[in-house]
């Protein structure tokens, strides 16, 4: 494994200037991780909610706490981003949207739905 | 453990279970949306009816696999020393491998 590494690899993200479909792509990254993160917090508060009516209760408190609505945000954002880049990914591989233009156009769009979806579900829960 | 899930194998089955994840995701997202559970008998009745049992099962297996192979590459990218990154690897495939425990014995 070690041999491979003589060849080049730059992947510093703070000095690459990504194109829009590359900041696309990097964000459906960083959505996945911390989705990863998300997993065993996601299973205490299923298991909570499921123990008893009382766990329900504080399941219910957890979720709506005032202080944890920016990282539910964000992770509302990361699971919408995330599936709207892996429907396009799933596209390119089928060979939809690989163009120049509709390559560009798509990452705009996802990179653009993604927040507007977690608004609309803001809107729509409340 | 990477050999076992590496190439072709892991590629299809990133996609696979994409596939069911983001109906699954899309179903759930509009059931709460639309029943939003108010108590506990709400909420534990739809979950525990045999169907979205096996559907969050499912689901929460499917999790595991896509965020292995997710997380995998992304140390593959970012880890260049092997013997760190085995570590790493090996940490995140316990805690994903405890997580499925974990997952088994809420539903069962």
């Amino acid at each position: 494994m070690m041999s491979q590494n003589k060849r080049p690899v730059f992947i510093n993200l703070f000095q690459i200037k990504l194109p829009v479909a590359g900041v696309m792509s990097i964000a459906h990254r960083v959505a996945g991780v911390l989705m990863f993160i998300a997993i065993p917090f996601s299973l205490y508060v299923l298991e909570l909610s499921l123990q008893s009516p009382q766990g329900f209760a504080r399941a219910t408190e957890i979720v709506q706490s005032n202080w944890l609505m920016p990282l539910y945000l964000l992770l509302l954002w990361s699971l919408f981003h995330h599936l709207l880049a892996g429907i396009r990914y799933l596209l390119l591989d089928i060979d939809v949207g690989v163009e120049k233009p509709l390559y560009r156009q798509t990452a705009i769009t996802v990179l653009v739905a993604a927040p507007l979806v977690v608004l609309l579900i803001l809107a729509v829960a409340s | 453990m990477s050999r076992q899930l590496s190439g072709l194998k892991a590629w299809v089955l990133q996609r696979i279970s994409a596939v069911y994840l983001g109906l699954f995701t899309l179903y759930v997202t509009f059931y709460l949306l639309i029943n939003t559970p108010t108590d506990y008998a709400q909420w534990s009745g739809w979950i525990n009816s045999l169907p979205v049992t096996l559907a969050f099962m499912l689901a929460i297996a499917l999790i595991l696999i896509h965020a292995w192979i997710g997380i995998r590459d992304v140390l593959i990218d970012y880890i260049p020393f092997t013997g760190i990154r085995l570590v790493v690897m090996t940490l995140v495939g316990l805690l994903l491998s405890g997580c499925g425990l974990w997952a088994l014995l809420i539903f069962v």
